[in-house]
């Protein structure tokens, strides 16, 4: 059920929100342990904010949209009172303090939280393989991984066991393993959305956004979870939706060639993002070749930015305040120990990677040099949007690979992004539509927009999930 | 290659203690990570120079009132916190000693 039908059938007292969210815990005890998109189910909360929603409706007061639709949020989201493990060991045992402005908009639209779902530790991976508590399956062919960082997120609306997830994106994080599990995922603009309360991966790169099954669901979540926050002060009011009649007609769909110059892993996967694309040409837009130059340097830009800037989140784990404390003698033997045995290896490798890039005698090869670098991708996008409206892309050049299969190699797995973080590093909203099946495994389209300008990317979105029978190209297991 | 003692240092720099197996596993990925991100280099640095000073001057720095915010920073506020820490003492963080601190057999290695 999506999250429109949802608040009618509640409206209509078609099933109360408590029958609603027993469903779900039920789906969740039945299916997840074969799935493990969950790392914490929150029963009690849930019930208890479906019981309030039904004392609502009882009363004949208007509910809101989100009201009584169980969701998921990923385990870098911080809710008061609950569990958040970041996907690591070194976080276990930690139990949040305080509610992420995103969760308190949710609590405040009434929305019913079923738990924490799994993630890459700290957000770091395309897989969720790296998570310190056991990888989550893609749904859609236990064998093969979801995507990630927010592969738990993206599994739980794939499978139907939430109606709809947060998560978060830094270089893909939510559009990858919304691709590969076949539903909806948008990042929004940096700074759309408040990152108080999102456990820090690269402050300037993260933001929370929706993964739904229809973009219809995404622009209502979306819509609850933007806005100006005092406590982020990156955070921006965004533009109240138009809700203008979208015409496509002329509309100018932009194809950066270097995101085409290369053949995607699959033959059949080329054709099925090909028939996208001629779709929204049959449709009447205008398809506009465009080219983003630095598109080559983008991905070695973010892993000198990225690793950087988690390099110095990660220092606050070390055993002092919170978290896991590792034993040792002296100040220094605790703060070894406590990070030695409390990150996996891939922080460890990004943490090392970003201290290098980091240090004296590095730092302007390396880390002022992306710096500048990314400002070059930035001009590039801001050139190219003066010919065209959006942009489209695949989302990754993979299909959802084999659990294992990218594990060996760093390198292997963050050639994943490589369509995905120019986004992140510019700022940019892009959303991750679902749009065909190759076999069993879906393959998502990736639909950039100017800054912004999310309901545009929306739109465009809704236009192919309107268009065919959704069911086809759609998750739900 | 990334020499074993840069590695070492780097660790030491993050707080990261490293087993040798590790220490042998890092060198080989790093190695291999810097090797494609040092790409970089081959970018006309001037160019980017220009676009990053012209970025750098539209960046604008926001602030607010530095005000107590309650709830969060109220007593029982300080008090959920300090549930959290490993280890505690009268309402303090219990620490390791700083002045006159115990060397540790690791600092020795390191130097």
């Amino acid at each position: 059920m999506t999250v429109k039908e949802i608040h009618r059938g509640l409206i209509k007292k078609e099933f109360s929100a408590l029958e609603l969210c027993k469903v779900y815990l039920a789906k969740i005890k039945k299916e997840d342990k074969k799935i493990n998109a969950f790392l914490n189910v929150s029963e009690e909360l849930a019930l208890s904010q479906a019981k309030e929603v039904d004392t609502l409706i009882s009363q004949k007061r208007k509910i809101p949209f989100l009201a009584g639709v169980p969701c998921a949020v990923k385990d870098n989201i911080l809710i008061e009172g609950a569990s958040c493990t970041a996907g690591s060991k070194i976080l276990e045992n930690y139990i949040a303090s305080y509610d992420a402005t995103v969760i308190k908009k949710l609590k405040r639209e009434k929305a019913v939280i079923l738990g924490k779902t799994n993630l890459d530790e700290f957000a770091l991976g395309s897989s969720t393989e790296n998570s310190a508590f056991g990888p989550t399956k893609n749904p859609h062919d236990l064998t093969r991984v979801p995507g990630g960082s927010s592969g738990g997120s993206a599994a739980a609306v794939a499978a139907d066991l939430s109606v709809f997830s947060l998560g978060s994106d830094t270089g893909g994080s939510i559009r990858e393993p919304a691709a590969f599990c076949g539903v909806v995922g948008l990042k929004p603009t940096y700074g759309a959305v408040s990152r108080y309360g999102l456990i820090a991966f690269a402050s300037s790169l993260d933001q929370i956004g929706p993964i739904t099954k229809t973009v219809e669901d995404a622009k209502i979540v979306f819509d609850t979870i933007k806005g100006k926050d005092k406590l982020d002060s990156t955070s921006v009011e965004t533009p109240e939706f138009k809700n203008l009649k979208f015409k496509i007609k002329n509309f100018k769909i932009g194809l950066p060639k270097e995101y085409f110059n290369k053949k995607l892993d699959d033959p059949q996967m080329e054709e099925i993002i090909e028939k996208a694309i001629k779709k929204y040409q049959d449709l009447g837009a205008k398809i506009v070749q465009i080219s983003l130059p630095h598109t080559e340097y983008a991905l070695e830009t973010y892993y000198i930015i990225a690793p950087s800037e988690i390099s110095a989140n990660l220092a606050r784990f070390d055993g002092i305040k919170y978290g896991f404390s590792g034993a040792g003698k002296s100040l220094l033997d605790v703060y070894l120990a406590s990070r030695g045995e409390g990150f996996g290896p891939e922080p460890k490798r990004r943490i090392m990677l970003g201290t290098y890039a980091l240090s004296a005698g590095y730092y302007e090869a390396y880390y002022l040099k992306a710096q500048k670098v990314r400002a070059l991708v930035s001009k590039d996008f801001e050139k190219a949007f003066k010919k065209v409206d959006v942009m489209l892309s695949p989302v990754s050049p993979f299909l959802p690979f084999k659990m294992g299969e990218r594990t060996k190699n760093p390198l292997a797995m963050y050639l994943v992004d490589i369509y995905t973080n120019s986004a992140n590093l510019v700022g940019l909203p892009a959303l991750s539509l679902p749009v065909g099946k190759v076999g069993k495994l879906p393959v998502g389209l990736q639909i950039i927009g100017k800054h912004f300008e999310e309901e545009k990317i929306l739109e465009i979105g809704k236009l192919f999930e309107e268009d065919k029978s959704f069911s086809s190209a759609s998750a739900a297991i | 290659m990334i020499s074993k003692q840069e590695i070492q240092h780097i660790a030491k720099l993050a707080r990261l203690g490293l087993t040798e197996k590790e220490v042998k596993k890092y060198q080989k990925e790093l190695s291999s990570i810097l090797d494609y991100v040092g790409k970089l280099k081959e970018i006309d640095s001037e160019i980017s120079e220009f676009a990053f000073a012209k970025h750098l001057l539209e960046a604008e720095n926001i602030m607010r009132e530095d005000e107590m915010r309650f709830g969060d920073a109220s007593v029982d506020g300080a008090e959920k916190l300090l549930e959290l820490a490993p280890q505690t003492k009268n309402g303090y963080l219990k620490v390791k000693s700083i002045l006159n601190p115990i060397r540790s057999p690791s600092q020795k290695k390191f130097r």
